[in-house]
């Protein structure tokens, strides 16, 4: 079986967020990591490896030192890493972005592709499902469980209040939560081997079957009109008082809104 | 793509089991909104099996039109018959604005039919409004008119960025449920209704639903709270919980959590308010032992009254709180519960 | 000269990093207040290759260098001082005297599961009238037929009881040396489970207090002969040669621990107010702190130039004492001056630099005081 999962280096926006003196977002301060849905996808990649036995290849697509991520999950146990890196296909919104991967994704030979449910920097959610039309596959969304029966997935895709057992013939796109499993950590030895190891690296030139037009910030259907970071409503009042004053504070409080 | 053939505000008509999904009312109090900008209508787009039924309640609820696309295909949700619905209407009808549910629905159907129908889909939206592209004008780029405006949040809330799709139609967008205003629905509003079938052919894409395990919740969904007695790590235990029940019960309120306290397991997922839990808005939020990290903050700080009750003085929760109260929960939580029940007794 | 590090030691620390803060940061509190040896989390570290980092590929290890190893050590120290010194003991001085002097057969019998972490090892030269006299040694070894039969006692003793496989050192003679007779020491491993290898009382210690540190008992206890590690009489060879490896990991667990008692201190500044500013604002808060960082530093240095001697140099004696010398008192330094910047709650047990200086001392003491650093670097100087 030969599995593709596609993941991406994100910022890390959990407890790490710095911000500049003026209030914004200071993105060269923050640390990067291999985005937490992403790192579940590869987990259950790598836990069907286990299993089966798969050949695992990761894909990503950003800057040169987006590298770092492949090499993690070479490090954690996939076989192969494609870094999908070129000025042009820079800007790209999800629509430009999963034309690219799946350009990419054509030259390879694949069962199964995961990808996380979203990213921490976007949390759009789109990009697996993109993906999977523009290769024209079956998707099976928020996976929390992830079992293979011949040529065919059997997966739990999760919804609000129910989850659907859902089959699916192979090939086949799925898109894992991070509940779904708890990543392993990489070895000592596996990160040395990691960087032993080649790392593909494709540009435009090496997509197959796609557009210019499609392609990065000029082949992005969304345009952002105004970004910035966001302004916090202001503090209220902070009181330190022993227990009966704070139950009093409250008290008050709610009664002059009208709560009680 | 003539842009100019594309018109009307479109709205997807989530419906699970054959019940709408309240998302769908909140997103046609929007379209409305939007409609009345641009001179439209609003059209409600209901696919199921057995569905017809329920155009009336899209009527109260503000739709103008509702194309019901009815098929056995369509019983439960699955991507691909959803999204040849859905790519079907938009290829036939050609709306200039397509709005559906951020829901774990709407997050898969969205993308799939934006890819199909080859244009942009902005995620998770918080507010939509009708406006110029670019912003202010640019010397060298026209500019322009009546576009659909999205503003999101992204980066785990730290930033918000406003995002057109001038060049494609429709406009696509997901909108977090909660976000938008329901209309008060309208007793007796009749819809215009237009059955369409676009033919439902079965191929590998099609996938077999072999079970359907439906989650058991007595709970009232913390969305829907006007007041929510919500704990964090501080809280100390799953046992310790019972203060805070005891405070919503007063109340009348619900009780939710923050990640921490999920992440240890002594409380469910749906109960999670933040960035990867729910958007939760209510008339009261108590964050009690809740330090106030910023997913959870953007998962809350709408609220109407913001109370925090933290022992640590430097908490981020107090820079949102409208009161905040420095001293430990368990000395103050189980008084306020006591006195809050006294005045309750005393008004009436 | 270039002091950035790889690529690959950059990826190996993170790995150590997110380890010590998820897994046994949690638990290090606890771990102090209950004297447990934290079982589960050496499960862990073997599961994830730590407990045989700087051990070949073919012998199960992860075929890293020894500077791999030394950040390992550095990172769990900086969380939990006894975590740091479970593997310090373990790889450096039973792993690595197998992996050396072992024969073919000791290493597919003892260094594979030791590497793997199947199985934990330990260390038996300190008797208690032998610490930093090693020459004072009483316990002996007499060959019987196929057999070794061993007895005396072991002090003091990292990883006792807990450990499956012990190198001990015991006198196998004596031998004319230079016109007077001195003892013949030999190497041996030991199983735990053999007949007459038992453990005496445990020892309430002040600092790294969820190391299992016991005393070694043999009365009789017999191992077979294949059980003599290196040559018979080159025991003190060994010992010295394994203890200047030990140095590395004990310098690199000290340096940790400077560096958890800086960061915390950092951290603690910050948030701590008195009269109205936090007392990172004082000039004297910021003098301290840039001494403190500084002396950091420069262990850091000494420290991952002695790893990396021990992997081009056949002897690096006096980098791994300069190194434990130095990184052992910067740390004794460093945490009494974190302790002092905590004021009042650093005297007490929940703030994290009650215990990180309580870790620190031992560093000064074992695997070679801090005066026997000082001897062997001396001697060097002056030989």
């Amino acid at each position: 079986m030969k599995i593709v999962v596609c993941i991406k280096q994100v910022p890390d926006t959990k407890g790490g967020v710095k911000f500049n003196p003026d209030g914004t977002l200071d993105r060269g301060a923050m640390l990067t990591i291999m985005n937490p849905d992403d790192k579940a996808g590869l987990e259950a990649a790598l836990r069907l490896k286990d299993q089966y036995g798969a050949e695992v290849t990761v894909v990503t697509m950003g800057l040169p030192k987006a590298e770092e991520v492949l090499r993690e999950a070479m490090a954690m146990g996939a076989d192969k890493g494609i870094l999908v890196t070129d000025r042009v296909l820079g800007g790209a919104d999800t629509w430009a972005t999963s034309t690219t991967i799946a350009g990419a994704i054509r030259n390879l030979e694949y069962d199964l592709i995961i990808t996380g449910r979203q990213a921490i920097d976007g949390d759009t959610a789109q990009v697996g499902p993109q993906i999977s039309e523009h290769l024209n596959i079956p998707v099976i969304s928020y996976a929390q469980d992830i079992k293979i029966e011949g040529d065919s997935v059997i997966v739990e895709r999760q919804y609000e209040d129910r989850y659907h057992v859902v089959k699916a013939k192979m090939p086949c796109l799925i898109t894992a939560l991070s509940e779904l499993n708890e990543p392993r950590y990489m070895t000592p030895g596996g990160i040395f081997d990691a960087y032993k190891q080649e790392i593909t690296v494709w540009g435009r030139a090496d997509l197959k079957d796609v557009d210019d037009a499609n392609l990065g910030l000029k082949g992005s259907p969304t345009k952002i009109a105004k970004a910035s970071d966001k302004v916090r409503k202001g503090a209220g009042e902070k009181v330190t008082l022993d227990p009966d004053e704070s139950v009093s504070y409250i008290v008050d409080k709610l009664k002059v809104k009208h709560v009680i | 793509m003539n842009l100019e053939e594309y018109k009307g505000v479109y709205v997807f008509a989530q419906q699970v089991d054959n019940e709408i999904s309240s998302i769908a009312f909140e997103l046609l109090g929007k379209a409305k909104d939007l409609a009345k900008d641009l001179n439209t209508e609003v059209t409600a787009v209901l696919v199921g099996s057995g569905i017809k039924g329920l155009a009336d309640q899209l009527a109260e609820y503000g739709a103008d039109k509702v194309i019901v696309v009815d098929d056995p295909e369509l019983k439960d949700y699955r991507t691909e018959p959803y999204a040849h619905a859905l790519a079907s209407v938009i290829n036939q009808y050609k709306p200039e604005i397509m709005l559906v549910g951020a829901t774990a629905i709407g997050r898969d159907l969205g993308p799939r039919v934006s890819a199909r129908v080859a244009t942009g889909l902005t995620a998770d939206c918080t507010v939509l409004e009708i406006g110029d592209f670019p912003l202010q004008a640019v010397p060298g780029q026209e500019q322009l008119h009546n576009q659909l405006l999205m503003t999101r949040p992204a980066f785990g809330g730290n930033t918000i960025a406003t995002i057109a799709c001038p060049y494609n139609r429709p406009q696509m967008a997901t909108v977090r449920a909660g976000v938008m205003q329901k209309i008060e629905p309208i007793k007796g509003a009749k819809a215009v209704v237009e059955e369409f079938n676009p033919g439902f052919t079965p191929d590998n894409k099609y996938v077999e639903i072999l079970d359907i395990v439906k989650a058991v919740t007595e709970t009232v969904d913390i969305m829907d709270a006007k007041i929510l007695v919500s704990g964090g790590r501080g809280v100390g235990s799953p046992e310790n919980f019972k203060i805070l029940e005891e405070l919503a019960e007063v109340l009348g309120g619900t009780v939710s959590c923050s990640r921490a306290v999920v992440d240890s397991g002594w409380k469910p997922k749906d109960l999670q308010v933040g960035q990867t839990g729910k958007t939760v808005r209510p008339n009261v939020y108590f964050a009690i032992g809740i330090s106030g990290a910023i997913q959870h903050v953007a998962g809350m700080e709408e609220s109407d009254i913001i109370v925090a009750i933290n022992k640590d003085a430097d908490a981020p929760i107090f820079d949102v709180a409208d009161y905040g109260v420095v001293g430990d929960l368990n000395k103050i939580v189980p008084k306020l519960t006591a006195a809050l029940k006294a005045e309750i007794a005393a008004a009436k | 000269m270039d002091f950035t590090l790889s690529k690959e030691h950059e990826m190996a620390r993170a790995l150590f990093k997110e380890f010590a803060e998820k897994e046994v940061k949690p638990l290090a509190q606890e771990v102090d207040e209950t004297e447990v040896f934290p079982r589960e989390t050496v499960e862990k570290m073997a599961k994830l290759g730590f407990l045989g980092i700087p051990v070949p590929k073919e012998y199960g290890g992860q075929g890293c260098d020894p500077l791999t190893y030394a950040m390992c050590v550095e990172e769990l120290s900086k969380v939990c001082g006894t975590t740091g010194v479970i593997v310090s003991a373990h790889t450096s001085l039973c792993c690595d005297p197998i992996m050396t002097y072992g024969t073919e057969e000791q290493k597919q019998k003892y260094l594979i599961p030791l590497a793997k972490g199947e199985k934990l090892g330990a260390f038996g030269l300190t008797e208690p009238g032998a610490g930093t006299d090693a020459q004072g040694q009483q316990t002996k070894a007499v060959l019987d037929g196929d057999e070794w039969v061993l007895n005396g006692s072991k002090c003091f003793i990292t990883n006792g009881k807990e450990a499956d496989v012990y190198v001990i050192f015991a006198i196998t003679g004596m031998v004319e040396k230079r016109g007077r007779m001195t003892k013949e020491i030999s190497a041996f491993i030991v199983e735990k489970g053999t007949p007459g290898f038992t453990f005496g009382t445990k020892e309430k210690k002040m600092g790294i207090r969820g190391s299992s540190t016991y005393e070694l008992i043999f009365t009789d206890c017999r191992i077979p002969k294949e059980n003599l590690l290196g040559q018979q009489g080159k025991g003190f060879g060994i010992a010295m040669h394994t203890l200047d490896g030990g140095r590395i990991g004990i310098a690199s667990q000290a340096l940790g621990l400077a560096e958890g008692a800086l960061e915390t201190t950092i951290q603690y500044v910050k948030e701590r107010k008195q009269f109205g500013r936090t007392i990172g604002a004082f000039q004297n808060t910021q003098f301290q702190l840039a001494d403190m960082a500084t002396k950091v530093q420069a262990a850091q240095l000494l420290v991952y130039k002695a790893a990396m001697a021990k992997a081009t140099q056949k002897v690096y004696s006096v980098e791994a004492a300069m190194a434990k010398l130095y990184a052992a008192e910067v740390a004794m330094e460093v945490t009494t001056k974190a302790v002092q910047l905590h004021g009042g709650y650093g005297y007490i047990r929940e703030y994290d630099v009650e215990r990180m200086m309580r870790d620190a001392k031992i560093t000064e003491i074992y695997e070679g005081t801090s005066e026997v650093q000082r001897m062997v670097i001396s001697g060097a100087l002056l030989k």
